[in-house]
């Protein structure tokens, strides 16, 4: 088969067209694009790693994947890859797979916390986590059994695990690894729009005059993304400018016209300086009409800490005389200890005027217990007192990040940034990524980059938009869709909701009451609880987190010494899994039929290609054959909560065995025969004679050749029924007619992913935008607005002034979305003289997050085999480190050796240094801090304070 | 497997090429000596890279103790000392990057420690300080048929592997008309930056690096000292080995008069 350059133009751009409209592409030509020599097959799928969400084409021979190519059809890339893409056909064949249940045990063969992993039967695996669940449910009820769960779930693992979780053991300390990512987005979507997730997509790319990456490393991250940002500007590059604002020059500065290098944190202050240039300065930029249909202003307290560990909590106990504190060193409670209170500094004195601070006053955090979402409605002129502080000259002197360049100069650019945002008919898109997500202020400088948009109207527009990119391949699609965090259910619907609860129960038909309503454990606290000696048992799921995690050392002493039961899911021997009692081995992306949701709202579904290695199996079947050790009368009786409720008496879950037994359950009814092969499930057929399933193994549903023993000892042989489909419409069923429409099962194999909400088999590439959401059209029907911001979360708002709260009657405000008075803030750990060096982390091109898989791909390994400390020259000369040699990094928290690197591909000013966290080997999470975003929870890895010092 | 086998081809080619080019490097250092067992050392030898500030390999062979010296300072263990077998000057030190590249160590640690001038001080100094960017170890060359930057894949490995990174190295951007919607970002080598340290070959993920290190004389054309680029102002300083040499071809070989008086088939 050959196809002449011409006609493969002309093909691939046929379909991919064809996939950007959401028409399936006509037979002759998927034929042409899937070239199907005898010897190989070729499939589509998704690529496994960041949040672009790529076309990847499979092929398979003998059983293996052997190659892959990118997906010319795809609309994401077109057939291109970043160098990560590139090796998706080598990332599940490394030497060290894991292929079959490990337990630690001691000589007599029993479990024993001390001893070294041995092989054992599916069968003993799922004994030992029955046992201790059972041991973990005993001793604390359901929120002693925790899960890490994760943004590289597939959409119907990561809704049968929540299943399980909220549904079976009434548990929602189930938290993902997203939490770390981009929970800060999340929040910052609910409080500002209502409901979660971009209204643009990466068709704005294309159609922007402006592109500014606000602390992201889109070139390294996002890098086809960042390919398109670049053709962008080649196709106008007078009129399309880049701007990089960053805490340190990277690689995406290297397109930039302009790059912005500011101290960490003070993103807060050149948002409002926007703001403040647009309210105070160019009033005739507010676009009055859109503000006034579309817009109102909101505040919300600033006490409200830093979601670190507070005062009392058993951890921290007893305070010792030394200033140490339970586990936690003098050093280290010196931070923790402003989670009760702080002192104003000098920086952040005039930020705080307006809510009645000054510099050197204590700030009581008395709402950090809570840190509650609320916030109340304001008058304009309230959030225009609010900006008052954020002249040129305060700003450009807090922000200003390279103490080397002028500061005229930089106020220059200020300046520039400013007037690009503002001009007339300039489009916009804002990025971002981690920078500003990992920040103890993430919600609120989310929150800051709508303020702007609006203000212009210049949001949900082709070509303009503040878009947060997601880092995960599927943190939009699992974690946040599927609702896998522990306040959260599908479709935004929260766990702290009575109506939201009654939906999914009546949906998953458990009892009225089955589901807990306090979701408060999301990840730190899950470590936490384990620290506590609280959540006895905790299982691992397509994640790292003991790897991950800020202030590792806590975590991994915690899972080692106490008494717990840490089980870990992996496809390699990761530090978590090096951490835990049980290793399960699972099968890997393309050993199983799964999906993925990207960060432009793409949903994109695959076909399992070959069969898992070894003994491995997926996580949906590790959770359903869970779900059959568990009885209506194991999960469903009382349960004691932690806490108390309004009346002061503890909180519990009630019985629900009699509401049970009259829906017909017994007591003996197994949850895997209520949540998983109930009625719905087996009416989706195994169909091995039509499309999809045609010609493609299926583990879960099947079995398969290797017969794998299963976990009852027998050979498993699949649970008839086409479950991954049952599991993907059951989920999708909660979002269709609510704004989260997805299309069908099979659609999706046809296609290259659609952008939900997907409405009468057409995708939606802008939001609220009632000339191409139809959710907007339909709202603005009657008024003729031109958006709509549907969202119906926190839509109800009492009024108030920067101080709080006047007057409680609230006031609905329908189709509207809000601009938030939020102030620049101190991180709570700042360089000073012991610790004289901010320490920023974050990844590279080469390797995936915690690289369990790329490091295991020899050509990435050897490209970067080592994470190194990028630091200034003359700070290399300040520290006495050189070049090459190992220095150590060193926090009130853990150091570690990391080799110095001056001239690299990362080229911080003085006063900063930059660690990459993919190498167990420079674990560089023992020095962060686990402060997060209060409202988020989002943990901040990208700011601390170190020395950095000869070995 | 048809594919391995089409891919394959060019690369022989290109090795021999390569080989051939050496061979006729050996020969004329040989200066027409008659073709003799050692010259297949020669003409390895002209495809090996030398620590930094090596003089010229004629010279080098000549001047080198093989005393190991540099190879024992090296902190990389990138220097290797040639052995039997190797088909290399035996005991004469040289590095293979993809194996370990030279790490461009600011204090040049196997340079001052050479005790005959083989690696040589000046050449490595700039302004009467160690500066191993002057180093002139070798010249990177980019593939451009198996460097998957020329595909459109987003990769660059060996642009931020570089430790002159953006100068030795740099980024052509350039318009994807394939997909109509990406850039292409190709490396390329600027060869009077480039010292050949390698950490580029190293790093280059594709199977056999699409970016490797050769020595300068080999990888490097010459322009000619006649013709200065009169856009740039650097490009004069060639002037100074320009000469006015007396050129000579087939039609001129013969003196004018000769020439003159020789009317053969002419009438």
């Amino acid at each position: 088969m050959s196809l002449s350059r011409r006609e493969f133009l002309k093909s691939s751009a046929a379909a991919s067209a064809a996939a950007a409209m959401g028409m399936t592409i006509p037979a002759e030509l998927q034929a042409a694009a899937d070239v199907a020599e005898s010897n190989w097959r070729w499939d589509k799928a998704a690529c496994r790693f960041c949040g672009t969400g790529c076309g990847i084409m499979m092929a398979t021979k003998d059983g293996k994947i052997v190659a892959v190519k990118g997906d010319p059809a795809a609309p994401v890339n077109r057939g291109l890859n970043c160098i990560k893409g590139y090796f998706n056909a080598k990332i599940m064949y490394g030497a060290d797979r894991l292929t079959q249940p490990l337990l630690r045990v001691g000589a007599d063969g029993k479990f024993d916390k001390k001893g070294d992993f041995k092989p054992v039967s599916w069968q003993r695996a799922f004994d030992e986590m029955e046992f201790n669940i059972k041991k973990a449910l005993k001793s604390g009820g359901p929120e002693a059994v925790g899960v890490f769960s994760s943004g590289q779930h597939t959409i119907m693992e990561g809704y049968a695990a929540q299943k399980m979780m909220k549904g079976g053991f009434r548990s929602n300390a189930f938290d993902p690894n997203a939490r770390h990512c981009m929970a800060s987005a999340v929040t910052g979507f609910y409080q500002t729009f209502g409901i979660d997730e971009p209204s643009g997509c990466y068709d704005d790319i294309e159609l922007t005059d402006t592109i500014v990456a606000w602390g992201s490393n889109m070139a390294e991250m996002h890098p086809i993304l960042w390919s398109r940002v670049t053709d962008r500007k080649l196709s106008d590059p007078e009129r399309v400018k880049v701007i990089s604002i960053q805490t340190y020059t990277h690689r995406t500065s290297d397109l930039a016209d302009i790059e912005i290098i500011f101290s960490p944190n003070t993103d807060l202050a050149l948002w409002n300086y926007i703001a403040h240039e647009i309210v105070y300065n160019k009033p005739d930029a507010i676009d009055w009409d859109f503000v006034k249909k579309h817009i109102v202003f909101a505040a919300s307290p600033v006490n409200i800490g830093y979601g670190l560990r507070k005062a009392g909590e058993k951890s921290l106990l007893p305070v010792n005389p030394d200033g140490s504190a339970g586990k936690y060193s003098a050093k280290e409670m010196q931070i923790v200890n402003k989670e009760m209170s702080k002192v104003i500094s000098a920086k952040e004195a005039p930020a705080l005027k307006p809510y009645g601070y000054k510099e050197g006053d204590v700030m009581t955090n008395k709402d950090a217990p809570n840190a509650n979402l609320g916030h109340w409605e304001i008058s304009f002129d309230e959030y225009k007192k609010a900006l008052e502080p954020y002249t040129l000259d305060y700003v450009a002197t807090i922000s200003k990040g390279n103490p080397d360049e002028d500061i005229n100069e930089f106020k220059k650019k200020l300046q520039t940034l400013a007037d690009l945002y503002i001009e007339k008919g300039r489009k916009v898109v804002s990025f971002w990524t981690m920078g500003m997500n990992q920040h103890t202020r993430g919600t609120w400088v989310n929150t800051l980059a709508y303020n702007v948009h609006f203000l212009l109207n210049k949001q949900a527009l082709p070509g303009s938009g503040a878009f947060s990119l997601t880092g995960q391949p599927s943190a939009c699609g699992t974690a946040r869709e599927v609702g896998t965090f522990t306040h959260r259910l599908p479709a935004d619907m929260m766990v702290n909701v009575p109506k939201h609860r009654e939906i999914v129960e009546n949906r998953w038909k458990v009892p009225a009451g089955t589901l807990n309503p306090i979701g408060n454990q999301h990840i730190m606290k899950i470590h936490r609880d384990i620290e506590d000696g609280f959540i006895k048992f905790a299982w691992v799921n397509v994640c790292n987190p003991y790897q991950d995690s800020a202030n590792a050392e806590h975590w991994i002493k915690a899972a080692r010494e106490m008494d717990n039961f840490i089980v870990t899911s992996d496809g390699y021997p990761g530090i978590s899994a090096k951490v835990s009692d049980l290793i399960l081995p699972s099968a890997m992306i393309y050993e199983k039929w799964g999906g993925y949701g990207n960060a432009e709202r793409r949903t994109q579904l695959w076909r399992q290609q070959v069969l898992p290695v070894g003994d491995a199996m997926s996580d949906t079947w590790q959770w359903v054959e869970l779900s059959k050790r568990f009885t209506v009368k194991d999960v469903w009786g009382a349960q004691p909560l932690r806490g108390k409720d309004e009346q002061g008496n503890p909180n519990s879950l009630p019985s629900v065995i009699d509401a049970a037994k009259a829906m017909g359950y017994t007591e003996d009814t197994t949850m895997f025969e209520i949540l998983f092969a109930n009625k719905e499930a087996k009416s989706y057929k195994i169909d091995l004679k039509s499309f999809p399933q045609q010609g493609y193994d299926n583990t879960d549903g099947n079995g398969d050749s290797r017969n794998v023993i299963g976990s009852d000892g027998k050979v498993f042989k699949g649970y008839g029924f086409m479950i991954q489909e049952y599991l993907f419409e059951e989920y999708a069923s909660f979002g269709r007619g609510h704004g989260h429409d997805l299309a069908d099962f099979t659609t999706y194999h046809k296609v290259r992913g659609l952008k939900w909400p997907v409405v009468d088999g057409k995708e939606t590439q802008w939001r609220f935008n009632a000339n191409y959401d139809p959710y907007a059209a339909k709202e603005t029907k009657e008024s003729g607005n031109s958006h709509a911001f549907y969202g119906t979360i926190a839509k109800e708002l009492m009024q108030g002034d920067l101080m709080g709260v006047k007057d409680k009657t609230t006031k609905a405000l329908k189709n509207k979305a809000k601009i938030f008075a939020r102030p620049y803030m101190d991180p709570p750990e700042m360089p000073d003289a012991e610790y004289p060096t901010w320490l920023s982390t974050g990844r590279v091109l080469e390797h995936w997050h915690s690289g369990t898989m790329t490091m295991r791909v020899p050509e990435l390994y050897r490209a970067v085999p080592e994470a190194l400390c990028y630091m200034h020259p003359e700070d290399a000369k300040k520290f006495d480190v050189k070049q090459g040699e190992l220095c150590w990094v060193e926090s009130r928290r853990g150091k570690v050796k990391a080799r110095v690197e001056t001239r690299g591909r990362n080229k911080p000013s003085r006063g900063l240094v930059f660690v990459p966290w993919f190498d167990e080997k420079v674990f560089i999470n023992k020095v962060c801090l686990d402060a997060t975003c209060p409202q988020s929870k989002q943990v901040d890895f990208k700011k601390c304070a170190v020395k950095v010092y000869k070995v | 497997m048809s594919e391995t086998k089409t891919k394959k081809q060019p690369v022989s080619d290109r090795r021999k090429f390569i080989l051939n080019m050496a061979r006729g490097a050996g020969l004329a250092t040989m200066g027409g000596f008659i073709w003799s067992a050692y010259v297949d050392e020669v003409t390895a030898s002209s495809l090996m890279l030398r620590p930094p500030g090596a003089i010229k390999e004629h010279d080098f062979l000549k001047t080198c103790i093989k005393c190991g010296l540099c190879v024992e300072a090296c902190p990389y263990d990138t220097l290797l000392l040639a052995k039997p077998g190797d088909n290399k000057p035996l005991g004469t030190p040289y590095f293979v990057p993809r194996e370990i590249a030279c790490y461009m160590c600011p204090t040049i640690p196997c340079v001052p420690v050479c005790p005959t001038g083989a690696l040589d001080e000046k050449s490595v100094t700039t302004d009467g300080k160690l500066d191993i960017n002057s180093a002139e170890m070798g010249v990177a060359v980019v593939d451009h048929s198996s460097c998957i930057a020329f595909w459109g894949i987003q990769c660059d490995a060996c642009y931020r592997a570089c430790p002159l990174l953006g100068k030795a190295i740099t980024i052509e951007y350039s318009k994807n008309e394939r997909t109509g919607k990406h850039a292409f970002m190709k490396p390329v080598v600027q060869s009077d930056v480039c010292t050949g340290c390698g950490l580029c070959e190293r790093a280059c993920v594709t199977e056999k690096a699409a970016i490797f290190v050769l020595p300068r004389e080999v990888a490097l054309g010459r322009a000619g000292d006649h013709y200065i680029k009169g856009w740039d102002k650097n490009d004069e300083k060639r002037l100074e080995n320009a000469t006015s040499k007396t050129t000579t071809t087939e039609i001129s070989k013969k003196s004018a008069v000769d020439s003159l008086n020789d009317s053969k088939g002419l009438y």
